[in-house]
């Protein structure tokens, strides 16, 4: 990793200290929060940790420059999801404060096929993107975006926003109260 | 020449018409019989004619003869002439009645010497005897059924004689074998009879064994040879006889083969230790008495020695001097069968065992190099035998009614039957070599040839048998000729049984048997005038069981005393009575010479000349010719050493280890028979034979006289009072204790221990064994049942099924209905795809 | 600043996601654990789009964040029905299509 920076910095002449670290630091926040997510015993703190790895993921998407989708991140995944989260999480009456039992009976299981996992993707990602860098470029604009979604994506841009109008219809037919 | 198979032919042709047609023709099948033998015998001396011209034509280098006088004195020319005598080739013509993968079985014809005399020999008795026949076996009640079996055994026989290859004599061999069964047995119905047909058939067929076994050997032997030098196959005898004196083949082949072929000789001619069935053989009618056994068919085993004569020369070293089995064998015989004479009751056992010691001489000359010697005494012993056995036959018939019994029927016929007794005279004096008849010239020069080539001990022998013969032939002429006649031939008429034993096991005669009727009997005969009475009594003869059939008795029986036989049998008779006296001169060796004081030079022997093949090589594109082709060589061989045909030739005569069977013949050229050597006689030797005669002769006269005549106290009873004369006696009564040793000993051992053994070994052995095979496959099946269907076979059936249910049942789990259990397995299982991709990408 | 970072981040947040869905019992931590790996899934995507200088990927971003959206408002509602009729939302008590 060290060469890579360094080699790194013989390409572009300097290395971009303060994005490294920031990363860094957001990433173990992150980390952290997600494994507390999944591990903790209390439901609602598990809903807290989970708005902690959101917010990280908004940040780290200003860092690798997508600020819209950082905000719109924010917006929606923390502010709509998370309080629907919440309501859930009251709705069905969770408990407040510690729970036991909250793995299921097999949870074991869970370790080595995530492990698996991990370690098959980060073979491989290593093993392909190992020495590619992110070099200086133009900032993303706002308008690329819509660009974007006008025209070549049109169409999932509809169909999401069928679905949007379906899943609202059908959270409300399925929750009401007959 | 060339068709000389219609010699065979036409009496086996005749055979068939006789079955088909015999029983409505008007003499009920004799006619064929006769014709057809006939027949054959003109054709058999036209081929006869043509030989000896041929033999003339080559050994003149081509001058044509005509006549049978031309011949003999072309002979005589030629033993002024040049000694010019190449080898005469056969006549063959054959064809094809088989073939095998290149190996062609031929059937036909082969003249030469040996054939032509033995075709004539047979066609002539054979029409003697039929002749004979007509009269004799009248009114028998299988008169079509006798000539039927007649004729086709003068077919069989004359088949063997002309047989070109083993397959045909073996053919010509069983078919005789067959007929003198059926002969034997002609009158089936008596017990005595169908056991005798059996003794004889199965005793021949013993020897038959050998005869396979050795030709087998011979053919494998010689097949190659004769393959590469003569194109023709193993069975050929001519290929057989030149691959003998080839050197080819290794003694010891040539020793198994003469061995085992000389023990079908001793079957069939019946020497010692096969003897045994020829007097049984006597249980048949007469003609066949003289047809078969005593002139053609008990030749078949000196011919077949004869005929491939170079496989014995070879085999058993004749050439050299060596004892040769043959020549032992046959010297026994003639000293065993003599003495066994001695003690006959009935006439034609006598004459029996008379043959079977002739035969030993047979056998005795060509067993020590004497071929030519022993050929000419089975012609002239055929004349005299047959003559002698027509004569009993003529004696029972009208002398003593059917009965052969010398002691109890006979006596003083010389009075009654004067011409029966004149040839009986004759053949007897040409039996026992009394000069000038037949058989001097011939018995004589086998002793003669014995003795001369070495064979010290063997030529006492023979001399010790001629006088033996004398003996035994006074004994048997004093009793039925002279003395008081007896039984029958007195007149009496009894219904007793004729001598002839029942039984079929084999009764030892004991002390206590020893007839003495003969004295008894001859000390009271009964007066012809009550014998007359007593013709009256004999209306009915229905109780004859044991000689057929007097039903239909055409002479008058009133006069029961003997007489003088119809002119039918008498012909037949006289005519072999003068043969008898005359045949000996178609060889006389002793004129040929000075032994008698008179030469006549070489010619005169015409048998030597005409029948003994020569022993001369033979180039082989003269001598090649093809089996299955008609095949007809008419080129005498006539070699020399270039291999070109000349006018002369002188052969390297005189010394013994030159020519022929002596030394391998050259490159190029085969021999067909061994350089024989003949003997000279001079007046010494045959004053000594004839002298030894004389003895025999003087010797049993007077003890004919003492014994029988005058009864001399001496005598009379000797056995009953000395041990060792009744031990002796018995001895020879019992035939030496051979029958009951291969009746009791053999034949019972076999039909009744080995049988129930061989039966206990069906039973519980091979039906065991197939009983268990059954239960054990019962067992199997019972087992593979219960294990193999039952539990492994429907167990694999529901193992399936159990697998498929219990694999269900174990998958079960999967599906467990809870979401994180799906999604682990959702994860995991992409998780491994995903790997499965990573290394197939990477690698 | 490498590319590799953000991959493997995203790989991390994946992978505890899959722990979660298969280790809790509760059908709202499942959900959340869901929203993780789609956050994970984002996060890559930007991360290319930032690697290749193409906005698609942030464009689809977008799109999963609305979807996941509604997935969630959905996937909530059936919780609340389940919750209903069972008084319960513990997915090991929820085996009724077992097999």
């Amino acid at each position: 990793m060290l060469e890579s920076l360094l080699a790194q910095a013989d390409m572009n002449g300097s290395v971009n200290v303060a994005m490294n670290i920031a990363f860094g630091i957001i990433a173990t926040v992150m980390i952290f929060a997600a494994f507390s997510v999944v591990t903790t015993k209390n439901v609602v703190h598990a809903a807290l940790y989970l708005v902690v790895v959101l917010a990280g993921v908004a940040a780290q998407y200003i860092l690798a420059g997508a600020e819209f989708v950082a905000v719109s991140q924010v917006m929606v995944y923390i502010g709509a999801v998370m309080v629907l989260f919440l309501f859930g999480i009251m709705l069905t009456r969770a408990q407040i404060g510690k729970e036991e039992g909250l793995n299921n009976k097999g949870w074991q299981l869970g370790i080595p096929v995530a492990l698996l996992l991990f370690g098959l993707m980060a073979y491989v990602i290593v093993d392909t993107y190992e020495d590619t860098v992110i070099g200086e470029r133009t900032p993303f604009l706002t308008e690329g975006i819509s660009d974007h979604v006008l025209s070549p994506f049109l169409v999932p841009f509809l169909a999401i926003s069928f679905v949007l109008l379906a899943a609202a219809i059908g959270a409300i037919v399925l929750a009401r109260k007959d | 020449m060339e068709n000389a198979w219609l010699i065979a032919l036409i009496p086996a042709v005749a055979f068939a018409l006789i079955i088909a047609f015999g029983k409505k023709m008007p003499f009920k099948g004799a006619e064929f019989g006769l014709v057809s033998i006939g027949a054959s015998l003109v054709i058999a001396t036209g081929a006869g004619i043509q030989w000896m011209q041929r033999t003339d034509s080559a050994d003149h280098g081509g001058e044509a003869a005509q006549g049978a006088f031309n011949g003999i004195r072309g002979a005589l020319r030629a033993a002024e002439g040049a000694e010019v005598k190449p080898f005469i080739d056969p006549v063959v013509s054959q064809w094809v009645w088989w073939q095998n993968s290149g190996l062609e079985f031929g059937i036909g014809s082969h003249i030469d010497g040996l054939s032509i005399l033995l075709l004539w020999l047979v066609a002539f008795i054979s029409f003697l005897v039929q002749i004979f026949s007509l009269d004799y076996v009248r009114g028998d009640r299988r008169y079509t059924h006798f000539f039927a079996a007649l004729t086709l055994f003068s077919s069989g026989m004359l088949v063997m004689v002309m047989a070109s290859n083993m397959v045909q004599l073996i053919l010509g061999w069983e078919i005789m074998g067959l007929c003198s069964f059926m002969l034997i047995g002609h009158w089936w119905e008596d017990a005595y009879n169908s056991h005798s047909a059996l003794k004889a058939f199965f005793t021949v067929r013993v020897g038959d064994v050998g005869l396979l076994i050795g030709t087998a050997i011979l053919f494998f032997g010689s097949n190659q040879w004769a393959i590469d030098n003569l194109g023709t196959n193993g069975f050929d005898i001519r290929a057989i006889q030149a691959w003998a004196l080839s050197g080819d083949g290794s003694s010891w082949t040539l020793l198994m083969a003469s061995v085992t072929l000389f023990i079908a000789a001793i079957g069939k001619s019946g020497q010692f230790p096969f003897h045994t069935w020829l007097p049984d053989a006597m249980a048949g009618p007469t003609p066949v008495s003289s047809l078969l056994h005593s002139s053609t068919m008990v030749v078949a085993g000196v011919f077949l020695v004869a005929r491939i004569y170079p496989v014995f020369w070879e085999g058993f070293n004749i050439g050299n001097g060596g004892l040769s089995f043959i020549a032992i064998i046959g010297g026994i015989t003639i000293v065993i069968a003599a003495l066994l004479a001695f003690v006959q009751d009935d006439i034609k056992k006598v004459l029996a065992y008379s043959t079977v010691s002739q035969l030993g001489y047979m056998m005795l000359g060509l067993g020590t190099g004497a071929w030519l010697p022993a050929v000419f005494h089975v012609f002239t012993h055929a004349f005299f035998k047959c003559c002698l056995f027509l004569a009993a036959g003529s004696i029972s018939h009208s002398g003593s009614h059917h009965s052969f019994d010398m002691k109890k029927d006979m006596g003083g016929l010389r009075k009654f039957m004067p011409i029966t007794f004149g040839a009986w005279c004759v053949s007897t004096l040409a039996l026992t070599g009394v000069i000038p008849f037949a058989g001097f010239w011939s018995k004589d020069e086998i002793i003669d040839n014995v003795g001369d080539a070495g064979y010290t001990f063997l030529f006492w022998v023979g001399l010790f048998g001629a006088a033996l013969t004398a003996m035994y032939m006074t004994r048997a002429t004093y009793l039925t000729f002279f003395g008081d006649p007896r039984g029958a031939a007195a007149g009496i008429h009894h219904d007793a049984e004729h001598g002839y034993a029942t039984e079929h096991r084999e009764t030892l005669v004991t002390a206590a048997t020893i007839d003495r009727e003969l004295v008894t009997a001859g000390a009271a005969p009964k007066s012809l005038g009550a014998a007359a009475a007593h013709g009256d009594d004999h209306g009915d003869h229905g109780d004859h069981g044991d000689h057929g059939d007097h039903g239909d008795h055409g002479d008058d029986h009133a006069d029961h005393g003997p007489r003088e036989s119809g002119k039918l049998i008498l012909v037949p008779i006289v005519v072999l009575a003068v043969l008898a006296l005359t045949s000996g001169f178609a060889n006389p060796t002793p004129l040929a010479g000075d032994a008698l004081g008179l030469n006549l030079g070489e010619g005169v022997e015409l048998i030597k000349e005409y029948v003994e093949p020569r022993a001369q090589a033979v180039s082989l594109d003269i001598a090649a010719g093809h089996a299955g082709e008609s095949v007809q060589l008419l080129e005498p061989g006539f070699v020399t050493a270039t291999g070109d045909t000349a006018a002369s030739f002188v052969p390297a005569a005189g010394d013994k280890k030159e020519g022929c069977g002596r030394s391998t013949p050259e490159v190029g050229t085969v021999c067909y028979f061994p350089a024989v050597s003949h003997a000279v006689p001079t007046l010494s030797k045959i004053l000594l034979s004839l002298g030894v005669v004389a003895i025999g002769y003087a010797a049993a006269i007077g003890f004919c006289i003492a014994f029988y005549k005058n009864k001399h106290p001496k005598l009379v009873g000797l056995t009953e009072r000395s041990r060792v004369a009744r031990g002796g006696y018995l001895f020879l009564k019992n035939k030496y204790y051979f029958d009951a040793l291969y009746q009791n000993v053999f034949v019972y051992f076999v039909s009744r221990p080995l049988a129930k053994a061989t039966y206990w070994f069906n039973q519980n052995v091979i039906d065991a064994a197939v009983d268990g095979v059954g239960a054990g496959g019962k067992r199997a099946g019972e087992f593979v049942y219960k294990n193999i269907d039952q539990k492994l076979v429907d167990g694999a059936v529901n193992a399936s099924g159990t697998i498929a249910s219990e694999t269900g049942h174990s998958l079960q789990p999967i599906q467990s209905g809870r979401v994180n259990h799906y999604a682990s397995l959702l994860f995991g299982a992409a998780a491994v795809g995903a790997i499965v991709l990573v290394i197939l990408n990477v690698s | 600043m490498l590319a590799v970072n953000f991959l493997l981040l995203a790989a991390v947040l994946f992978c505890i996601g899959v722990f979660g869905v298969i280790a809790r019992r509760n059908a709202v931590m499942v959900l959340m654990s869901i929203e993780l790996i789609l956050n994970a899934v984002s996060l890559n995507l930007v991360a290319f789009a930032l690697m290749n200088n193409n906005q698609e990927g942030q464009v689809f971003a977008l799109y999963i964040i609305a979807i996941a959206a509604a997935e969630v408002g959905v996937g909530l509602a059936m919780v609340l029905m389940i919750y209903r009729n069972r008084k319960s939302i513990a997915l090991d008590e929820l085996s009724e299509m077992k097999g």
